[in-house]
């Protein structure tokens, strides 16, 4: 790789010629992820205000009726309430979930990843010490865990899975800065008399832009599945409040009688964390040249 | 070698005691901590909360606490269940056959599919196996496992009536055929992710050795291609794999909870869940300290067959 592409001097590129883009483009699946996931946030946003149903409205008499079979286009639940609303309305929950859990965790990550590499010393081998023996719990087993304690709402679920999400992150930026401060430009702002601040913000973060985008898109997919797991058990968000996670929980019973109940929202689910997979595999491919023969 | 040995035991030994703070930190982090299951219960006054707190240790400083907490989990007294009074860690033991016979045979699928998958997509890379094969696995990553063994179930279970909808056996019934007959549904779901996993790991550890000079070497002495990649390509790729084994530990334990809360099989994740669901403190706190033990001691085990492997690796200090 040529170092002046890299060298913070050079001219800044415009996004629509910067070759990082032209190479995300030419990555397939990445696109149709891209595309896919626009549709989704349009659909959940809009959507919702074209339906004519609500997503609590309750019908006794249009019970467990079958997709593509009458107005209710994917069918009613056992409560008669259309599928098709409530789908949009979770996707509003579980989308804004995922990218709620990844600002979040990004933030506990970054920092604590940008203390340790930065100062290192016994601070920093105690953080990453830390992140190693959070890392030691198996994930689902440490969300369950600390789910049963708190009250389960929103706002607390998403903090309940950053915090069991954060430690990927911190070890990607740790690792990152811990390298770019040995660079030459960092060291030259350092003996120019620069803070500590502003070298972190303006000489070692920007430049460890390219693996954080990419753990940040991989982490709103690890997210969206953490979410629909702990509600599908009963722990997440919580019913009326619709989520592609708890409309499963109860399909198990009606898998004999209304199969489509469990197998929507999970459709749903797959088509986005598997659209997420695709933008942080394009990303990978597009940020980092040198990945881009594998 | 001796040196790489003790440097990884005590490393490990570190990060075990780290991670009993962090469990001890979960548990006291809980709002009321070990005590909130009595103050749910509702009949108790308060100073039959206090009385209590007295005689289980709880109102005194939360390191003399920790101490003595520390001290019986090595001396191998985890606590006792809420739920029927039993040592937790015999708990734990009657629950652990069935998980590991789960994500043993599901490794052992995933491994077998993974690493021929891996490896051709190597070999033929941008083919259209390879890109099939890749995109496969994407979408296998993300998959929900939950949901995914709620489809085998209906389709496999309920529409074709081939295999059982859940459980280890019938009751009444343990021969051979009929629990691997239970087995084959939650093990394939369970290995679903996994396969991909290494599928993914073995294609990049596959394409970094193909491109290696003693390869070349080999296909210039005239080798059939087929002799090249099982003896010269396959062993060395193989092991990094190793090292891959003890990292997906904990993902494969997320996953066998997953698969066994669905497939109703009573292993240890199934114990965990219940547990949540009674609150039974010890238990939930138990199985989550021994899982991290379990991680810790396979990262461990995987670092120094790793070594063993790798003459490469603490070579220098033999």
């Amino acid at each position: 790789m040529s170092n002046a592409t890299l060298a913070p001097a050079a001219p800044r590129i415009r996004l629509f010629q910067s070759p990082a883009l032209r190479r995300f483009l030419r990555h397939r699946l990445a696109v149709i992820g891209t595309i896919t996931i626009l549709t989704m946030v349009l659909l959940v946003v809009i959507g919702p205000w074209l339906m004519p149903f609500e997503p609590t409205s309750t019908n006794i008499r249009n019970r467990f009726l079958p997709p593509f079979d009458s107005t209710h286009l994917l069918g009613t639940d056992p409560l008669g309430r259309d599928t098709l609303t409530r789908l949009l309305h979770a996707g509003r929950i579980s989308l804004a979930v995922g990218f709620a859990v990844m600002i979040l965790s990004m933030a506990i990550g970054i920092f604590v990843g940008t203390v340790a590499g930065f100062y290192g010393g016994a601070l920093g081998a105690a953080l990453m010490r830390f992140v190693d023996a959070m890392l030691c719990f198996p994930p689902i087993f440490l969300l369950l865990a600390i789910s049963a304690l708190i009250n389960p709402s929103v706002i607390s679920i998403i903090i309940l899975i950053s915090a069991a999400s954060w430690m990927e992150i911190a070890r990607v930026v740790e690792a990152q800065v811990r390298s770019l401060k040995e660079r030459d430009y960092t060291v030259a702002a350092e003996a120019l008399g620069a803070r500590d601040r502003r070298i972190i913000l303006r000489e070692i973060l920007p430049n460890a832009v390219a693996p954080i985008v990419v753990a940040a898109t991989l982490n709103v997919a690890n997210a969206i599945l953490a979410e629909s797991y702990i509600s599908f058990l009963g722990f997440g968000v919580q019913p009326p409040t619709p989520s592609w996670g708890n409309m499963l929980q109860d399909a198990q019973g009606y898998l004999r009688s209304a199969p489509w109940l469990a197998i929507i929202p999970g459709i749903a689910i797959t088509l986005a964390v598997t659209s997420f997979n695709f933008i942080g595999d394009g990303l990978r491919d597009a940020l980092d040249p040198r990945m881009e023969n594998r | 070698m001796t040196r790489f040995l003790i440097g990884r035991l005590g490393q490990s030994l570190l990060l075990l005691w780290i991670v009993s703070v962090v469990g001890f930190a979960i548990l006291h982090l809980a709002p009321g901590g070990p005590m909130s299951q009595f103050a749910e219960s509702g009949n108790m006054t308060q100073a039959d909360m206090d009385r209590m707190a007295e005689q289980l240790g709880l109102n005194r400083p939360l390191p003399v606490q920790y101490a003595q907490w520390l001290t019986n989990i090595v001396a191998g007294d985890w606590g006792v269940s809420y739920r029927d009074q039993q040592p937790v860690l015999r708990i734990i033991f009657s629950h652990l056959g069935a998980t590991f016979e789960l994500m043993l045979t599901s490794t052992v699928i995933a491994i077998f599919i993974g690493v021929w998958v891996g490896v051709l997509g190597a070999v033929w890379r941008y083919s259209l196996f390879d890109s099939v094969a890749t995109i496969f696995a994407m979408v296998a990553l993300s998959i929900p496992t939950f949901w995914f063994g709620l489809v085998v179930i209906w389709y496999f279970s309920i529409e074709l009536g081939w295999l059982p909808a859940g459980s280890r056996m019938t009751p009444g019934d343990g021969s051979f055929a009929n629990r691997f007959h239970h087995l084959i549904g939650p093990a394939l779901v369970l290995a679903l992710v996994s396969t991909a996993i290494w599928s993914r790991y073995m294609r990049s550890s596959m394409l970094d050795v193909i491109n290696q000079d003693y390869i070349r070497t080999a296909r210039s002495k005239g080798i059939s291609e087929w002799r090249i990649l099982t003896r010269h390509a396959l062993r060395n790729a193989l092991l990094p794999m190793i090292t891959i084994l003890g990292l997906q530990l904990p993902n494969l334990l997320s996953g066998a909870l997953v698969t066994e809360t669905v497939f109703s099989w009573p292993g240890m994740g199934r114990l965990f869940l219940d547990s949540i669901n009674y609150r039974d403190y010890p238990t939930v706190m138990g199985i989550l300290m021994f899982t991290a033990i379990l991680v810790l001691i396979g990262n461990l085990i995987a670092d120094i067959l790793y070594g063993l492997a790798d003459p490469r690796i603490g070579g220098r200090a033999r």
